[in-house]
């Protein structure tokens, strides 16, 4: 397979382009206000068909996460960050705290063990919020 | 809108063989479309009539709304680039010069960076060329004549991996700043599946799919696992193949799964992993007349 900057065949690439762009909003690498790339610029760098990186930012400018400004380009949409970070909070316990547990179960860990597996691992990692 | 090929009912017949039968297709201007099928299966058939190098027993083409065959305004804005293409005995530099005669969109500039970067030998004459050098002056011509209807039929034999990604990069490229209708012909559907909004696959000479890329990057799932745990998962779903091994199981599932599906195989300690666009079109192309997978592509290609 061609190198296309780590996206996957197994899954529409316009939704992966959507994600990315999301991801770099989510971790303030792109800030609101601030241009993104164009669909040519993203074609290019990814290696895909403009339509499809197209169709990526449209996804995005539908919720509202872009806006366009006419014959200039796209921007990331105020308060975009921090509905982001909000929709992934509300994911959060969905996609990791519920297979955790479901694994940790499997193996017989119990409630305090993943506790304090959580505690270590956040003290690992330098937090200070558990 | 005009679609930029259109081809209604097209039959061709060779003496006891059906090359095409019955092909319908509409492809919309501005778009870069993946023909994909096994070897015999149509596709150079297919893009030959569309050319105007060759007639149909049935049905009919016309490409940017009119018929192809002998109609030079048409001729002029639709260039045909086919595996082992031949050209007359001159040197590389004439071949060059004649295309740029012809194409009323030609770019000297693209030409020349295209040469640069592949190293023709402008001076050499063509049948002193190696094969991979021959496709690259196919690729060099077919990109540079920047025409609105663009068919590139294997245009790559012999050339190797670097001078490949290549060809993808400059068409990549150039199709962004100039738009045009480009139908590639390819087996090295994994190297080239990026470049593709559509997918057309042919088998005997028929459509057995034509959709969307991305609607086929996930469309189906390899489910694995216990075989108990895999039976119970697949009931009910339309299964495409299924190898078993001692109490394990593989099976391939159409259609895509959603959350609660995925809950349900984490469940059952299944492990998913998305067939790919080029393992969704072998199994489309590969299927024998009543299997499930070529059934359920001809529901969705309608």
């Amino acid at each position: 397979m061609r190198d296309m900057a780590g996206l996957d065949e197994g899954a529409p690439l316009f939704v992966q382009i959507a994600e990315r762009l999301a991801d770099e909003i989510a971790d303030g690498g792109l800030v609101e206000g601030e241009q993104v790339p164009s669909t040519n610029e993203l074609a290019a760098y990814y290696r895909i068909n403009p339509a499809t990186a197209a169709k990526g930012i449209a996804m995005l400018t539908e919720d509202g996460l872009l806006e366009k400004r006419r014959g200039i380009g796209m921007f990331v949409a105020a308060g975009a960050r921090t509905r982001l970070l909000a929709e992934r909070r509300k994911r959060f316990a969905e996609r990791y705290v519920e297979p955790l547990v479901a694994e940790a179960s499997r193996l017989g860990i119990d409630a305090n063990e993943l506790v304090s597996l959580i505690r270590d691992a956040s003290h690992g990692q330098g937090g200070t919020t558990i | 809108m005009t679609p930029a090929i259109s081809a209604a009912g097209l039959t061709r017949r060779y003496r006891d063989q059906l090359a095409l039968d019955q092909v319908t297709l509409d492809l919309q201007p501005g778009s870069i479309t993946g023909l994909l099928g096994r070897n015999g299966a149509g596709k150079t058939t297919l893009m030959r009539i569309v050319a105007g190098h060759e007639f149909a027993s049935a049905g009919t083409v016309t490409v940017l709304g009119a018929s192809p065959a002998e109609n030079e305004t048409v001729l002029r804005q639709m260039i045909f680039i086919r595996e082992d293409q031949s050209y007359p005995d001159f040197k590389v530099r004439y071949a060059v010069q004649a295309a740029s005669l012809f194409y009323p969109n030609w770019s000297h500039e693209l030409a020349g960076a295209l040469i640069e970067e592949f190293n023709l030998p402008l001076n050499r004459r063509i049948r002193k060329l190696s094969r991979g050098m021959r496709s690259a002056l196919g690729i060099v011509i077919g990109l540079a004549a920047r025409a609105e209807v663009t068919l590139f039929d294997e245009p790559y034999a012999g050339l190797d991996p670097v001078a490949r990604e290549l060809f993808y990069d400059r068409l990549l490229a150039d199709y962004a700043e100039h738009p045009r209708t480009v139908l590639l012909s390819t087996h090295l559907i994994d190297e080239a599946a990026g470049l593709f909004e559509r997918v057309v696959v042919i088998d005997r000479g028929r459509i057995v799919l034509n959709m969307a890329a991305d609607d086929l990057r996930g469309a189906a799932t390899s489910i694995s696992g216990p075989a108990i745990a895999v039976a119970e998962f697949t009931g009910g779903r339309s299964v495409w193949d299924r190898r078993r091994i001692a109490s394990q199981e593989s099976a391939v599932v159409a259609g895509a799964l959603d959350e609660t599906d995925r809950a349900r195989a984490a469940a059952l300690h299944l492990r998913l992993e998305p067939l790919t666009l080029q393992q969704v079109v072998v199994r489309a192309a590969g299927a024998s007349m009543a299997s499930p997978a070529e059934k359920n592509a001809e529901r969705t290609s309608a």
